[in-house]
């Protein structure tokens, strides 16, 4: 293949960067809705990094798993969009730190 | 009239249970038609049975009661002389005793629960006294402690009653371990209870003198010590007066507490064998005449005198015993069945006509205004006191005359007799002249009706004559050697009692002197105190087993043994507080959390790689 070839140190460099950052927003956002987004965010670093490594190696099998991400990443939204809307209606707010019910 | 015996206890146990499952839905004159009447009827069967007795043993076999291994027990009956003695008495005495309650109890509102439980007495000491095996003559002595127990109890709304019932359980109970613990040596040893089979057997198995005979006759021994109220187990006996006086002339009287002598007169055989312990009996029966001697003499209560006197007259039983003088004992405990039951039931008389009143100081001049009772009592007294010509005076005499006969320490025993018998007459004619003679402090608001002088003229004729009764013992036990005494022997038997009532004529009809002196002056008034409170050995009891029960029951009601255990259940109540403090449930946090142990995991296999 030629043309442009981004070495797979960079790409993984990114992959890296987007999951701090994911992994940072799940952690200092309020927000259930900025929660679900740092969570997406994650999931793609993730997905990025098989999609890079299949390109590297020349495997389909980076691609295959992207795809099987994307679907749990959709099936993910789902269920948390929903919850979200429950969040909404029982405590008239999103900050997921008001939602401690399950405290022992 | 063989096959007829399991009438004699079946008949009272029919009416009890009928008086417990019913006796709230009938009238009163049908609960006491049927106490009485069971009792009576069960009187005549005995009579029959009496009258047709031919001199053999009995024997009726009902049906096996337990099978298990080696052990076989029957609810079947053994009759002869001296269990034909027995049954006389209990139903006999029983059924007199029954029509007077009958009167006595009148109004009472528990009417029915009286009769149940006196026919259910019955019944357990008809069991006791006819069983041919350990094993069943155990229930009939368990029988009748649970009814003691019961009637002491009877008026339990006074707490004081209850406290007395459970002291007169918890008391005797003492003694059936030890009996308990015979029992199982002499199955072990024989390998059967049967009375008549042990007898046989104990002959070839043990030489006299036998240390397990001795241990075995011992536990039995003790209890009879307990049922008896003999020494050291005689406290709970003043106690038991608490229950209505016919139950006292009853059980703590005419019979249950000579249940003792019965069963030492009973397996005599073994105690044959065994001489320290039967010098053990004539000691315990000594001691126990004289202590209880001394403190009747002491008491106010006229019911607590009688118990004493009772004590005391069981101590005479014991040393005949003791001394091998078998048939002279069970002589006796005929002879003190009529006329302790009479002095009770005119006892009871006087407290029904005298406002429940017991003290005697409070009692006084009632020989015209009680002339029954007064000549019932006196009748009583006299036999009480050994006079002659009397029933008491024979038995009495027989019994004395053996122990000074007897080869170990004859004289001395019988100098306690003599002594026993001197304050016997004393105390008994105490009682005769504070109750009926001098000022009168009470009037009574009633006479005795029928159905009490009744009962009280026919044991007064039985405590007059019953010496001439003579029991029919002479097959069931070894002939007694009898030597004739020396006469200045026979006349200080015979005379003692009489200079007794002649001091108590002295002391309390106030000629010459003065009883209230003599009690008033420092050594009389210590001496007076000591024996009133029966030498407190009540005192001893409460500090040796008392306090100390009560002290250890008051440690472990804190349950120290749980806090060790306690003290786990802590740690994991801790645990689970510290780790369920950490489910916040915060979000973000258990985020931050899994990420920390991410790291630090990654960290490890880091190092771990090298």
């Amino acid at each position: 293949m030629d043309g442009l070839q981004v070495p797979m140190e960079h790409v993984l460099g990114l992959a890296s960067l987007l999951f701090a950052m994911g992994l940072t927003g799940l952690m200092v956002r309020r927000n259930i809705l900025f929660v679900l987004m740092s969570l997406e965010v994650m999931l793609n670093a993730g997905a990025l990094a098989f999609v890079s490594a299949g390109a590297h190696w020349g495997q389909p099998d980076g691609q295959v798993v992207f795809m099987l991400i994307l679907t749990v990443a959709a099936a993910e939204v789902s269920v948390g969009l929903g919850l979200v809307l429950q969040v909404q209606r029982r405590f008239q707010t999103l900050d997921v730190d008001n939602a401690t019910r399950l405290r022992g | 009239m063989k096959d007829l015996l399991w009438l004699i206890p079946a008949l009272p146990l029919a009416s009890a249970t009928l008086l417990i499952l019913g006796g709230r839905l009938m009238s009163p004159r049908i609960v006491a038609a049927l106490g009485v009447g069971s009792v009576g009827a069960a009187a005549i069967c005995v009579l029959l049975t009496v009258l047709q007795w031919q001199g053999a043993p009995l024997e009726s076999q009902l049906w096996t009661w337990m099978q298990v291994g080696e052990l076989s027990a029957g609810v079947s009956f053994y009759v002869d002389g001296l269990t034909l003695v027995m049954l006389s008495v209990i139903t006999g005495v029983g059924f007199l005793i029954h029509l007077y309650s009958a009167e006595f109890m009148a109004g009472d509102e528990s009417y029915a629960r009286y009769f149940a439980y006196l026919n259910l007495f019955v019944t357990a000491m008809l069991t006791l006294v006819m069983a041919d095996n350990l094993l069943l003559l155990f229930f009939g002595w368990e029988g009748v402690g649970a009814c003691s127990y019961l009637l002491i109890g009877f008026w339990h709304f006074d707490a004081a009653n209850g406290a007395a019932a459970r002291k007169a359980f918890i008391v005797t109970r003492a003694g059936d371990a030890a009996m308990a613990l015979g029992l199982f040596l002499l199955f072990a040893e024989f390998g059967t209870l049967d009375i008549q089979a042990m007898s046989a057997a104990a002959g070839e198995r043990w030489e006299v003198g036998n240390p397990t005979a001795v241990l075995a006759t011992a536990l039995l021994l003790g209890g009879a010590v307990g049922k008896s109220a003999q020494l050291p187990l005689h406290t709970w006996l003043p106690d038991a007066m608490a229950g209505p006086t016919p139950v006292s002339a009853l059980i703590h009287a005419a019979t249950m507490v000579t249940a003792g002598v019965y069963l030492v007169a009973r397996t005599h055989e073994l105690f044959l064998l065994a001489p320290p312990t039967l010098l053990a009996v004539a000691i315990i029966g000594l001691l126990t005449l004289l202590l209880a001697a001394f403190a009747a003499l002491c008491q106010h209560d006229i019911k607590r005198i009688l118990a004493w006197s009772t004590i005391s007259q069981i101590g005479y039983m014991f040393l005949g015993l003791g001394v091998g003088a078998w048939g002279a004992s069970v002589f006796h405990l005929m002879t003190h069945a009529f006329f302790k039951a009479l002095l009770f039931l005119a006892a009871g008389a006087i407290i029904h006509c005298l406002h429940h009143e017991h003290d005697i100081r409070n009692m006084g001049g009632l020989r015209t205004r009680l002339p029954l009772v007064f000549i019932s009592f006196l009748i009583g007294a006299a036999a009480l006191s050994a006079l002659p010509l009397t029933s008491g005076f024979y038995s009495k005499d027989l019994i004395v005359l053996a122990a000074f006969e007897a080869p170990v320490a004859g004289p001395w025993l019988w100098a306690g007799a003599v002594l026993g018998a001197f304050l016997t007459a004393l105390y008994s004619f105490r009682l005769v002249f504070v109750v009926f003679f001098g000022r009168t402090n009470t009037l009574p608001d009633r006479q005795p009706g029928p159905g009490m002088a009744t009962p009280l003229a026919v044991l007064c004729a039985f405590a007059l004559v019953g010496g001439w009764l003579g029991v029919p013992v002479s097959n069931v036990f070894p002939e007694a050697e009898t030597g004739h005494a020396a006469l200045w022997v026979e006349v200080i038997s015979i005379g003692v009692p009489l200079l007794g009532l002649g001091l108590a004529w002295l002391l309390f009809l106030g000629r010459g002197l003065d009883a209230g002196d003599l009690v008033a002056s420092p050594p009389g008034q210590a001496l007076y105190g000591f024996w009133h409170a029966g030498w407190r050995v009540d005192g001893l009891y409460d500090w040796l087993w008392v306090k100390p029960y009560m002290g250890l029951a008051a440690l472990l009601r804190s349950e120290p043994v749980d806090r060790l255990y306690g003290a786990v259940v802590g740690l994991c109540r801790l645990l689970h507080r510290a780790l369920s403090n950490s489910q916040t449930g915060r979000l973000r946090q258990y985020g931050t959390v899994m990420v920390v142990g991410v790291i630090v995991l990654l960290n490890i296999v880091w190092r771990a790689a090298g």
